[in-house]
């Protein structure tokens, strides 16, 4: 009988040939599998390179170092009669280079060598300090402020002595400067407060996130007000109400293929109607908040209409046979239980539409804003153009900054995915 | 002993010696007197079998012959393991990742389980027929062709075309498919669909083929077609066929097995099951009274 | 401000409507609530509807359009001081006129003579047309309100189907707002048709669809407007082509593998934490993309590429890779390839879980491999589908704009070499559009002939690759 099975099993193999061929075939899955297993490494490498790299280039951007220094409010060189004409850079410089046990020369080139060290952030101090106290003058204050980002830079180690003196921004001088203040104890290192309390600027030392956040905020306000309500409303006509005929099935294709039109193209459109047809102010967190609100329609709609078929049809014949309307049915008890799932989708599309830069370039939201945006329609600037906006700075201390500015903005998006995450995990129901 | 480390000097693979088995196994008595051996040399020796899925058992100490060449009949109520035991004689049960297999199932005396059985030589000799139909969605040919292909059975195109004339002659769909061999399998009516399944496992020559009610998703006439064919395969193959139709049982299988609540509870030649059961269980099962 | 207080006052009416309906239904109840046919509830809400929406409307209506109706007033007669004006100074004067009026900074031309004189006329006429219209507005909407209350409040009485007039109402909402996702794409539409149809007066759309030179600068100058040779776009749609194709050959593979190691191979505690993995790669921002294609990749490819260049012996190729430069083709396709991967993969592995287990199971009880299985029966099965995903990342690589913008250059150049600097489609609409242009120049309006050549390639890439998919589930459900 056993003979007759080998007969019938492997007559046309001889026995080295199966053996052989079984083994090809298990390193062939061998092979593929590690094809597979290499995929996901490659994948994970990518995002751990991705994140790395720009951790490592930010997060140098919270740290800062600032200077004190007794500044002498030289009544000669302050006109009281024009406090904003006065040259308070220069009675800074002339602080530090008492400090520092130095003499400006005749042609001002080493107070302009201390002016590259210092922020201009002391002389706004200073005015503010007189504008408020003009018994200051002739007296002395102590003023704490940021250094220069290439002086910043310096005590982080991105500027090296070791460099060729012509290829840095520093010469010997100015570091030798630095170092002799650092001894003095007059420079100290802190967390940078303000990059979280300014907004934009032309100095990247006193530059900051702030104008960006507020503005994204603003932004994403409109958005959720607008694509929220009108997408949850549209999945409940379609999915509870709508016939099926053939203009649902119109709306339904054009959904899901709004869904995958490149974000440009919201923008173009934005720009052709909001702001050529019906003069919504460029640059504006209205006329994005609503480009973002078009964009996000689709991806809101979609989502609720999921959370609204994972609710069984039971609950519907439950209220529908106690005699409630369809309408109640449908509000008083099929939406709020799909609400979870419903939030979900919607907190979901708003963290993508917060990261959204392209179609904000087309809407003209690309110009330096230098303070919080006053209101919905004033021009404001949000992350990820804010992002786009140092990317392009020349400054290397910019660099810096942008890599900060989107740890922040991966920050707030990582915040709303958790939030999504435990919506989903709390309240989620399974029938 | 050294062989049954070594899968390609098993004697599963190579189909001869017969008594590479733990001594465990073979002075072991049966758990219950319903599982005395059938025959002297079953082709099939399950011995104290015990299935879980994540912590629930599924079957308990499971004892059982199976002879070659004659159908074997597994009914029994839904959900009572008959299924689960099924899939354990090719191993199955490997694909899903919460199953857990005890005890041993030795074929030809050698065990299914150990570690040096290689699952995919091992379901070469075995083959399976689901439930519903699952023909790939390729043409009829490449359909059969698939297992003597991936074994490397045929080492020519015209060896092939035999190979898949032949399996499909031995399920009796040759005449009806034989002018649309390179059309979709999927295109086939649902018992053409189950033959061309069974073609498909006959293409690789196993020894023992398993069926998994593989008439419940068809109509009468197309069941007493599959229930001849598998008539017609007794002579050649061993074959396992789980059902929920008793009277299939009576025409098709030598010999039954009634299982219940994952235990087995009796088996013996279908005759005498059917008209002399032993245990009550079966006696009421086989009368109507639950199931 | 003004829009605002009279929304409030308007809100403050339908409530006060609410009150009134909702009292009047429960007077003519006396009391016995099942004499009614809606919950009280429902009557103030009917009342209040009628008294609240027709008038908001109309406020609405008034703040989209009241400007343009205002400007076109304004712009009917012209004044000949104005006529003598080059049209985009008549521009500029009539946005100080508005400027002016509505109290706002006007532009820094200065305005003597007759011009004064035209100017300061129109002012005042833009202030009168103003009032006019802000009074006719809100005139026109407390008549509404008033109305609409008269018309409801007396129709309440106990027979009155208050519950189904207000439904009535909610699905007017609800097909309102499922009708805003079709206007959204008539809106796209339209107006890329109609700017592009202004901007192929200019150009032939032949000579944009297969001319070979794209420089839209030239055409700014006076004596060269509109010269059809510059608006070529072939060179872009290159290299649109080039960078798409550079980025699915990273992310084709990759997400491929991924997704059926994934859905065939791993394990759940591995699936549970490379998928939330993948779909954080997934969330990044393409401008963070942009920043590392532009700062990491593009550096370390150039210096990588002058290295080998500097390895080798010397000849042209030598100098060639010596001379490669940041912002070549490979380094936004690999980048863009990196950000396709999660997208692959994710579709990929819900086309490959809907091929039905029986198949698996099927082709394992013939004895084949986990690895033949998937090649020779999971794989077939799910092409289609698998196609498909290809089709929607292909359509996504070419509508990605922020990695192309800060990682691709802008010099148009038709070629097929991955090191060589290449410029895309929305790279130029970009660069076209940002910065102060004025609009109607053709070089900004070129964008929109982009823009609806993007639209097109897309929306056919998605069509088709939806439909795909639909059928493809269909096979299988």
């Amino acid at each position: 009988m056993t003979d007759a099975n080998l007969g019938a099993a492997a007559p046309r193999q001889t026995l080295s040939a199966a053996e052989a061929r079984l083994k090809k075939r298990h390193r062939a899955e061998r092979l593929f599998k590690a094809q597979g297993v290499a995929a996901i490494i490659i994948a994970m490498i990518f995002l751990v390179v991705l994140v790395g790299r720009i951790v490592t280039q930010g997060y140098s951007t919270f740290q800062t170092h600032t200077l004190s220094v007794a500044v002498y409010l030289n009544p000669e060189r302050i006109d009281t009669s024009d406090l904003s004409g006065v040259n308070y850079d220069y009675i800074v410089a002339e602080a530090v280079m008492k400090k520092l046990g130095v003499q400006d020369d005749d042609f001002g080139t080493i107070s302009t060598k201390v002016q590259d060290l210092v922020s201009r952030d002391f002389g706004f101090q200073l005015l503010n300090k007189l504008k408020a106290d003009q018994t200051l003058i002739g007296q002395t204050v102590t003023v704490t402020g940021p250094l220069k980002a290439d002086a910043d830079l310096y005590f982080k180690g991105q500027i090296e002595r070791s460099t060729d003196e012509g290829d840095r921004k520093l010469d010997n001088q100015q570091l030798d400067w630095l170092d002799k203040l650092q001894k003095d104890g007059a420079i100290t290192s802190g967390f940078n407060t303000g990059f979280f309390t300014h907004s934009d600027s032309t100095e990247p030392e006193q530059a900051g996130v702030l104008g960006a956040v507020v503005g994204s905020a603003m932004m994403l306000l409109i958005t959720a007000l607008i694509s929220v309500p009108v997408g949850v409303l549209a999945a409940v006509y379609l999915e509870e109400f709508a016939p099926k005929n053939r203009w649902t099935d119109i709306i339904e294709v054009n959904i899901n293929n709004l869904a995958a039109v490149p974000s440009i193209v919201y923008g173009l459109l934005g720009l052709a109607l909001f702001i050529n047809w019906l003069n919504v102010p460029r640059g504006s967190p209205l006329v994005g908040g609503l480009v973002l609100a078009l964009m996000a329609l689709p991806t809101v709609i979609i989502a609720t209409r999921s959370a609204l078929k994972a609710v069984p049809p039971s609950i519907r014949e439950a209220a529908l046979g106690v005699g409630a309307s369809k309408t109640q049915t449908v509000f008083h008890h099929v939406l709020p239980l799909a609400m979870p799932g419903v939030m979900t989708g919607a907190i979901l599309s708003l963290a993508h539409a917060l990261g959204e830069t392209a179609p904000l370039l087309m809407i003209g939201m690309v110009s330096f804003v230098p303070g919080v945006p006053e209101g919905f329609t004033s021009a404001a600037t949000v992350l990820p153009v804010q992002v786009f906006i140092w990317e392009n700075a020349s400054e290397r201390a910019f660099h810096e900054r942008t890599a900060a500015a989107i740890i922040v903005l991966l920050v707030f998006m990582i915040v709303m995915n958790a939030a999504a995450v435990i919506l989903r995990r709390r309240f989620e129901r399974r029938w | 002993m050294t062989s049954i480390l070594n899968p390609l000097a098993s004697p599963l693979l190579q189909g001869h010696a017969m008594t590479v088995h733990s001594p465990d196994d073979s002075t072991r008595a049966p758990a219950t007197s319903t599982a005395a051996p059938a025959t002297a040399d079953p082709k099939i020796k399950a011995r104290g079998v015990k299935v879980f899925y994540g912590d629930k058992q599924a079957l308990f100490d499971v004892d059982l012959d199976i002879p070659a060449k004659s159908v074997t009949a597994f009914i029994g109520p839904s959900g009572c393991g008959k299924s689960t035991f099924l899939r354990c004689i090719n191993r199955m049960n490997d694909t899903i990742p919460s199953a857990r297999v005890e005890g041993s199932i030795l074929i030809d005396g050698a065990d299914v389980n150990a570690k040096s059985v290689d699952p995919v030589v091992l379901r070469s000799r075995v083959g399976m027929v689901f439930q519903k139909p699952n023909p790939f969605p390729k043409t009829i040919f490449e359909n059969v062709a698939y297992g003597p292909r991936i074994h490397g059975l045929a080492t020519g195109k015209a060896e092939l075309e035999a190979i898949v004339e032949s399996s499909l002659k031995k399920a009796g769909l040759w005449n009806e498919v034989a002018d649309r061999l390179h059309q979709p399998g999927t295109g086939l009516s649902g018992g053409q669909q189950q033959r061309l399944v069974i073609a498909r496992a006959i293409a690789v020559s196993p020894e023992v083929i398993l069926m998994d009610e593989p008439c419940s998703a068809l109509d009468p006439i197309a069941t007493a077609k599959i229930e001849e064919l598998i008539d017609e395969l007794r002579s050649q193959f061993c074959i396992v066929i789980v059902t929920h139709s008793m009277a299939q049982a009576a025409r098709v299988s030598q010999r039954t097995a009634f299982f219940h609540l994952g235990k087995l509870v009796e088996s013996g030649p279908t005759e005498e099951m059917f008209t002399n059961p032993r245990d009550s269980r079966t006696q009421d099962y086989i009368t109507g009274r639950f199931g | 401000m003004l829009t605002w207080l009279s929304l409030i006052v308007l809100a403050l009416f339908s409530s006060v409507a609410f009150a009134a309906g909702r009292r009047r239904a429960k007077t003519a109840a006396a009391g016995r609530a099942r004499v009614l046919h809606s919950l009280p509830d429902y009557y103030g809400a009917y009342v209040a509807l009628w008294a609240g929406i027709p008038a908001a409307l109309l406020l609405l209506l008034g703040v989209m359009f009241g400007g343009r109706v205002e400007d076109a007033i304004l712009q009917s007669t012209r004044p000949a001081a104005v006529q003598a004006l080059e049209p985009d100074r008549q521009a500029v004067f009539y946005s100080d006129v508005r400027a002016i009026a509505a109290k706002q900074a006007p532009s820094e031309v200065v305005y003597e003579g007759e011009q004064k004189v035209a100017l300061d006329a129109k002012v005042a006429e833009a202030q009168r047309i103003a009032t006019l219209l802000n009074t006719g507005m809100l005139g026109g909407a407390g008549v509404l309100a008033l109305a609409g209350f008269l018309l409801a409040f007396p129709r309440i009485n106990p027979e009155f189907r208050a519950r189904n007039r207000v439904e009535g109402w909610t699905s007017v909402l609800l097909i309102a707002c499922s009708v805003a996702a079709v206007l959204t794409t008539l809106g796209i539409v339209m107006s890329l048709i109609w700017e592009s149809w202004r901007f192929f007066q200019s150009v032939n759309p032949l000579s944009f669809l297969l001319g070979t030179e794209w420089s839209p600068q030239i055409a700014m100058r006076a004596d060269q407007v509109a010269s059809t040779g510059a608006f070529g776009a072939v060179p872009l749609f290159a290299g649109t082509f080039l960078i798409m194709l550079i980025a699915m050959l990273v992310a084709a593979p990759i997400g491929l593998y991924s997704a059926i190691y994934l859905s065939e191979y791993a394990g759940r505690t591995v699936r549970g934490v490379v998928k939330p993995l993948l779909e954080i790669l997934a969330g990044v921002p393409t401008v963070v993309y942009g920043f590392f294609a532009a700062l990491t990749v593009g550096p370390l490819f150039r210096s990588a590429f002058n290295a080998i260049g500097a390895a080798l012996p010397p000849g042209p190729l030598a100098t060639y890779l010596m001379e490669v430069q940041n912002q070549m083709a490979l380094v936004a396709g690999v980048v863009m390839g990196i950000m396709l991967i999660p997208f692959v993969s994710s579709l990929s592995d819900d086309i490959i879980n809907a091929v039905p287990q029986s198949l698996r199971d099927g082709s394992y009880a013939m004895g084949a491999t986990k690895s033949e299985t998937v090649k020779k029966v999971v794989l077939p099965a799910a092409l289609p589908g698998i196609m498909a995903a290809m089709l929607l990342a292909v359509s996504r690589a070419v509508g990605e704009t922020m990695i192309v913008t800060m990682a691709a250059g802008l010099q148009a150049k038709l070629t097929a070499n991955p090191l060589d600097t290449v410029t895309t489609v929305t790279v130029q609409i970009v660069t076209l559009l940002t910065g102060d242009q004025e609009f109607d120049s053709p070089k900004t309006l070129s964008a929109f002939g982009l823009g609806l050549t993007l639209f097109v390639v897309t929306l056919t890439l998605n069509i088709v690759a939806l439909r795909i998919v639909q059928k493809y589930r269909e096979q299988y459900d």
